[in-house]
C-alpha cells in the first residue's frame, strides 16, 4: 500500500500534467525516494493510480536507468565513464573505489552502505573525473579525494 | 573585448541571478517589449536574426517556428519545451546556463511562447542537474510572483503556465520525439517524422521544442533586434556561441565567443593550449556523435556552416581534445558502449548493431582483434547510416567510428597485429 505521504505527494504532482499516465515517472520517484527503490508491489498500486496496467508502468520504470526495480544500498555512486571523464582518467577512478568498495558496476556493497553505478557524462567535463553520491556531484577526483568522500558517507574500510 | 550578452551579467561568485538582479540588468524588458509584438513579427526577427538550433541541429529557430499553426483555428492547447536533458558527451553548456542565469531561460521561452501563441511550457532537465533544478524551479515561481508566468501577463491578456519536468536518464530523451514520449509518460522511444511536432506534438498537439541555449538568446533578440544579432558574429549564423573544450588542456572550461570563432582560438587562446607533455592527436568538436577533426583543421570557424566543408559537424559546440597519450581505439570503444547502452531498442540495427560494433573495439583494444574486424567495422558503419535508422542516435554513433576507420587505419592495425594496445 502507498503511504500516505507518498499518496499526497503523488496527487500534487497530477495536478501538472494533463493525462494520469504523464505524472509516472515523478510518482516513481516518489515511491522511490521514500523506498529507495521501486518495488513490485509500487508498481501495482502506483499503475491503478495512473489507469495502466502493471506491465505498462513496469515497461516505463525499467525504461529510465535512474528509476531502481532493485534494492540499493543507503547511498548511490554515479560514475561517470563518459569519454572526457574517461581521457581525464576514469579507469584509475573506477578501480580505486572497486577496491575500496570491494563491488563491481551495478554491485551493493556487503554492509548495504553503497551502490556503484556507471552514468553518462555529468556536465562536469571541465572538471573531470567527477562522479554523484546521492544528489551531490563531486569534481576532480583523485584516489585520496575518493576514500575523504567515501568515509563522509560512512565508509569505515 | 567583445560583447557576451548571455554570460556577461552572470555572477562571478558561482550563484544564480536573483529576479531583481536580473532585471536590474535589463531583464524582462525584451518579455514588455514583445507583449505589444504581433507573434509573427517575433517570429520574422528571430528568423531574420540567423538564430539557429543550438541543441547541434542547427536549424533556424524562427523558421522552425513558423510550422506551427496560428490563429483561431489553431488547434489547442499549444506547447513549448526547453530542451535541457544535456546528456551529449563532452557538452556542459546548457548546465551553466540555467545554474547562473535562470531567468534568462525563462524570458526567453516566455518571448517564444507569445511567438507560437503556446499555452503550456515545460522545461525538460535531466535528473542528475540537481542544482540546476533547484535554480529552476525557484526562478519559475519568482516569476510567477511577479506576474511573467501564469494568467494574463503583465496586464496583456496573454497566459502561460510553465512547469519543471525532471526526468529519469537515458540520452535517447533528448530526440525531441522521444522528449515527448518521455513527457507523456511513456518509454522514450522516438517518433515517426512526419508529421513534426510543430503540427502534432505533446499529446498530439502543436509543440515547439528547442534547446535551452537557443531560448537564453532570444530576449537579446528581441530587444536589441536581428542586425544587432548578426552582428556579434564572424560568420552567417547569428549571434555568439557558447563554446566549451575538456581534456589534456590547460584551462578547460567554457566561454561565450562571437560565432564562427576558429577551434585554434579556442584552443590556444581560451583554454590555454595543451598541457605539458602532451600532444593534441584530434579533436571532438560537437559532443560524441560527430567526426573527429585534426591538427590541420584548426584554423576551422566553429559554425554551423564552416565545420560540414571539412566533413564533421559543429554540434553543440564542445569540444573535447584527445591527446597523443591516449588510445584512439580506447575512445572509439568509449563512445561507442556509451551509444549501444543509450539505444532505446526501438530499432533493430541501432539495438543490436551498436553492442556489436562495442564488442569488436573492446576486442581489439584488448589485444584479441582478428583480421576482418575492422571491415566488420566498415560494413556497420554503413548498415547504421543515415536512413537505416529509425533515428539520428545510430547515425551519429557511426560519425566517430567512421572517422576513426579513416583516420587510425595504421593503429587498428597494430593492435590487431601486435595483440596488443601499444598505448597500455
Amino acid at each position: 500500500m502507498l503511504s500516505e505521504k507518498e499518496t499526497h505527494e503523488i496527487e500534487k504532482e497530477l495536478k501538472q500534467y494533463k493525462t494520469r499516465q504523464a505524472a509516472g515517472v515523478e510518482a516513481l520517484k516518489i515511491i522511490q525516494r521514500s523506498r529507495g527503490w521501486v518495488d513490485d508491489e509500487g508498481i501495482k498500486d502506483l499503475s491503478a493510480i495512473l489507469g495502466m496496467t502493471p506491465d505498462e508502468l513496469d515497461g516505463v520504470a525499467t525504461f529510465y536507468n535512474l528509476i531502481f526495480r532493485k534494492p540499493v544500498g543507503a547511498h548511490v555512486i554515479l560514475i561517470c565513464d563518459t569519454v572526457s571523464c574517461w581521457v581525464m582518467g576514469y579507469e584509475k577512478i573506477l578501480s580505486h573505489l572497486k577496491n575500496r568498495l570491494g563491488i563491481g558496476l551495478g554491485e551493493t556493497s556487503p554492509d548495504g552502505l553503497f551502490t556503484l553505478l556507471p552514468i553518462p557524462c555529468l556536465g562536469a567535463c571541465d572538471k573531470a573525473p567527477a562522479m554523484m553520491i546521492d544528489e551531490e556531484l563531486y569534481w576532480n577526483l583523485t584516489p585520496e579525494k575518493i576514500d575523504e568522500l567515501i568515509k563522509r558517507y560512512g565508509w569505515k574500510g | 573585448m567583445s560583447e557576451r550578452p548571455l554570460t556577461q551579467n552572470m555572477r562571478p561568485d558561482g550563484e544564480a541571478l536573483t529576479i531583481k538582479e536580473y532585471e536590474r540588468t535589463g531583464g524582462y524588458q525584451a518579455l514588455r517589449k514583445a507583449l505589444k509584438m504581433p507573434p509573427k513579427e517575433i517570429q520574422e526577427i528571430v528568423k531574420n536574426s540567423n538564430l539557429r538550433g543550438r541543441g547541434g541541429a542547427g536549424f533556424n529557430t524562427g523558421m522552425k517556428w513558423s510550422f506551427v499553426p496560428m490563429g483561431n483555428d489553431a488547434p489547442r492547447p499549444k506547447y513549448l519545451i526547453a530542451n535541457a536533458d544535456e546528456m551529449e558527451p563532452g557538452t556542459f553548456k546548457d548546465k551553466m546556463l540555467i545554474e547562473l542565469n535562470p531567468h534568462q531561460l525563462i524570458e526567453g521561452m516566455i518571448i517564444s511562447a507569445l511567438a507560437i501563441e503556446a499555452d503550456i511550457a515545460y522545461i525538460f532537465l535531466r535528473w542528475e542537474y540537481r542544482l540546476a533544478a533547484a535554480r529552476a524551479q525557484k526562478a519559475i515561481t519568482e516569476a510567477y510572483e511577479n506576474n511573467y508566468l501564469g494568467k494574463n501577463i503583465l496586464g496583456s491578456g496573454f497566459s502561460l503556465e510553465m512547469h519543471l519536468h525532471i526526468s529519469a536518464g537515458r540520452y535517447i530523451c533528448g530526440e525531441e520525439t522521444a522528449l515527448l514520449n518521455a513527457l507523456e509518460g511513456r518509454r522514450a522511444i522516438p517518433r515517426a517524422k512526419p508529421p513534426y511536432p510543430q503540427i502534432c506534438g505533446l499529446w498530439g498537439k502543436p509543440t515547439v521544442v528547442n534547446n535551452a541555449e537557443t531560448f537564453s538568446n532570444v530576449p537579446h533578440i528581441i530587444l536589441r533586434g536581428a542586425d544587432w544579432y548578426k552582428g556579434l558574429s564572424r560568420s552567417t549564423d547569428g549571434g555568439t556561441k557558447i563554446y566549451g573544450m575538456s581534456g589534456r588542456v590547460k584551462k578547460p572550461g567554457l566561454w561565450e565567443l562571437p560565432m564562427g570563432t576558429s577551434i585554434r582560438e579556442i584552443l590556444e587562446g581560451n583554454a590555454g593550449g595543451m598541457q605539458e607533455g602532451y600532444e593534441l592527436c584530434y579533436l571532438i568538436p560537437g559532443g560524441a556523435s560527430t567526426e573527429f577533426l585534426t591538427a590541420e583543421h584548426l584554423d576551422v570557424k566553429m559554425d554551423f556552416d564552416s565545420v560540414p566543408k571539412v566533413g564533421s559537424r559543429m554540434g553543440t559546440g564542445t569540444l573535447v581534445v584527445i591527446d597523443d597519450k591516449t588510445c584512439p581505439i580506447g575512445v572509439l570503444h568509449n563512445l561507442e558502449k556509451f551509444f549501444a547502452r543509450e539505444s532505446c531498442g526501438w530499432c533493430t540495427p541501432c539495438r543490436e548493431g551498436l553492442p556489436w560494433v562495442t564488442s569488436i573495439l573492446e576486442a581489439i583494444e584488448n589485444g584479441q582483434g582478428q583480421a576482418g574486424d575492422i571491415e566488420m567495422l566498415a560494413t556497420h558503419g554503413e548498415s547504421l547510416w543515415l536512413g537505416r535508422t529509425f533515428c539520428a542516435l545510430a547515425p551519429g554513433a557511426m560519425e566517430p567510428l567512421r572517422s576513426g576507420l579513416k583516420l587510425f587505419k595504421s593503429e587498428f592495425e597494430q593492435h590487431i597485429i601486435e595483440k596488443r594496445c601499444p598505448w597500455r
